[in-house]
């Protein structure tokens, strides 16, 4: 009984505790490119884009590594119903992969 | 044993057939980035339960077309065979195809989307965002998966959903249905209704969230759920968890997964690695021998190892080791998986 339950803790420890370790010892190159992106007052589209791609798309998938542009508006309609985006969050996803 | 299957699902599928083969036609108008694709995924997995391996070789296409501006039509199949041990010695095996879903979506407003038709039911996260082969990092799906999915995990009716609110810092999303029953075999539901409410911090990466529902036949039964997921900015991991709550049983999961991207980013050899813990327990309130949990309290952890392969390729393995006064047991899970991405034509 006692190996079974070190082993079910031991695993609810690795799976909050790795991904803080990692957290902690990553988080400076993001916040220095989120540091580089709000020293610019005008953001553009594309970069707002590539803020939503991150914050939405990859929360559930990695993202295909390469597809034809004929089909990204197609795509940013499926992720509009899918993850409920925002028709500017849409329209800036659709600028960021059609630059 | 696939024939008589084919036979039963024709229609369903001349439906889907003649639906790509008029939706090049129905788009002429529409701009060349909105052509219609084929996506999916195809895979051969494996599953060792308690000494018995089971192979299944599996394929799901997913259409999507974009009709006009504001109407787009989504659906799903899969096809699989499975080949499991027949008593002492041989294989037998059991093909399926079916429709996950069929649906509709009207884009009628920066707030609502109406969407008709089979759709995936919208309790908690897992079903209709982790469910496609290409995307979960464990091939078994939690433990708790059959609670307020009403066994089918998809619903024939009509729903709403959008972003009832957004700006920078905030998203906040909203998903109502209604279902009706249907013993049709391509279009199984229960009568039912529920609903998802969530709410977003970008910044943070955070979200949590809490879903309703409530079976309208036979025994009417209450369900209700929350979720709770972290996927911190600029970080390549991410934190997901469920929790639900049915008359029977309850239980939550709790799945956290690294890809090791910052050895070299994540196309180096070690940056496609991508270990994943998931840890589950279910605790059984009441006897129900079809709610599809396990019929006493159980504990499970999973450990799973993911690489992903260029163009497209998965390799999943992982190792569960359940605990529960029925038995323990170990799980062993393996499988390969290519994800494709087509567009129906050239385009202008």
């Amino acid at each position: 009984m006692s190996r079974k339950i070190a082993l079910f803790y031991a695993a609810f420890w690795l799976a909050i505790l790795v991904p803080l370790l990692a957290q902690t010892s990553t988080a400076s190159k993001p916040s220095k490119a989120a540091e580089h992106r709000s020293s610019h007052a005008n953001a553009t589209d594309t970069d707002r884009g590539e803020r939503v791609f991150q914050q939405n798309c990859s929360r559930c998938h990695n993202a295909p590594q390469d597809f034809p542009s004929q089909i990204s508006g197609t795509i940013l309609r499926h992720m509009r119903v899918r993850a409920s985006l925002s028709a500017a969050d849409e329209k800036a996803l659709l600028r960021f992969m059609n630059p | 044993m696939l024939i008589p299957l084919l036979s039963h699902v024709q229609t369903k599928w001349r439906t889907l057939v003649l639906l790509a083969v008029s939706a090049p036609a129905a788009l002429s108008c529409t701009t060349a980035q909105n052509v219609p694709f084929i996506s999916g995924g195809a895979g051969f997995v494996t599953s060792t339960n308690g000494g018995n391996t089971t192979y299944i070789p599996v394929i799901a296409p997913e259409l999507v077309a974009s009709l006009g501006r504001h109407v787009l039509v989504e659906s799903r199949a899969t096809i699989l065979d499975s080949f499991f041990p027949r008593g002492q010695s041989g294989y037998d095996h059991d093909a399926f195809l079916g429709l996950t879903y069929l649906q509709a979506d009207v884009i009628a407003s920066r707030h609502l989307t109406l969407v008709g038709g089979e759709f995936l039911t919208p309790f908690g996260t897992y079903n209709e965002r982790l469910t496609p082969i290409w995307i979960s990092n464990i091939e078994a799906a939690p433990l708790i998966f059959s609670i307020g999915t009403m066994g089918t995990a998809s619903s024939l009716g009509g729903m709403v959903r959008g972003s009832a609110w957004s700006n920078n810092n905030v998203n906040i999303d909203y998903t109502a249905y209604f279902s009706g029953a249907s013993t049709n075999q391509q279009f199984n539901a229960e009568r039912s209704a529920g609903g998802r409410g969530s709410i977003y911090f970008p910044r943070a990466g955070l979200e949590a969230g809490f879903s309703v529902a409530r079976l309208l036949q036979n025994t009417h039964e209450n369900y209700a759920g929350t979720h709770l997921w972290w996927h911190p900015d600029g970080s390549s991991y991410r934190i997901r968890s469920e929790f639900a709550h049915a008359p029977h049983a309850y239980g939550y999961w709790v799945e956290a997964d690294y890809r090791l991207a910052r050895f070299g980013g994540e196309q180096s050899a070690l940056g496609r690695l991508e270990p994943v813990f998931r840890m589950q327990q279910t605790f059984r309130s009441a006897p129900d021998s079809e709610d599809g949990l396990p019929s006493a309290d159980t504990q499970q952890a999973d450990f799973a190892l993911d690489y992903n392969l260029p163009h497209e390729i998965r390799i999943l393995s992982s190792y569960s080791r359940r605990f529960s006064s029925t038995g323990d047991r170990n799980i062993w899970q393996t499988g390969i998986v290519y994800r494709f991405l087509i567009p129906t034509w050239r385009g202008k």
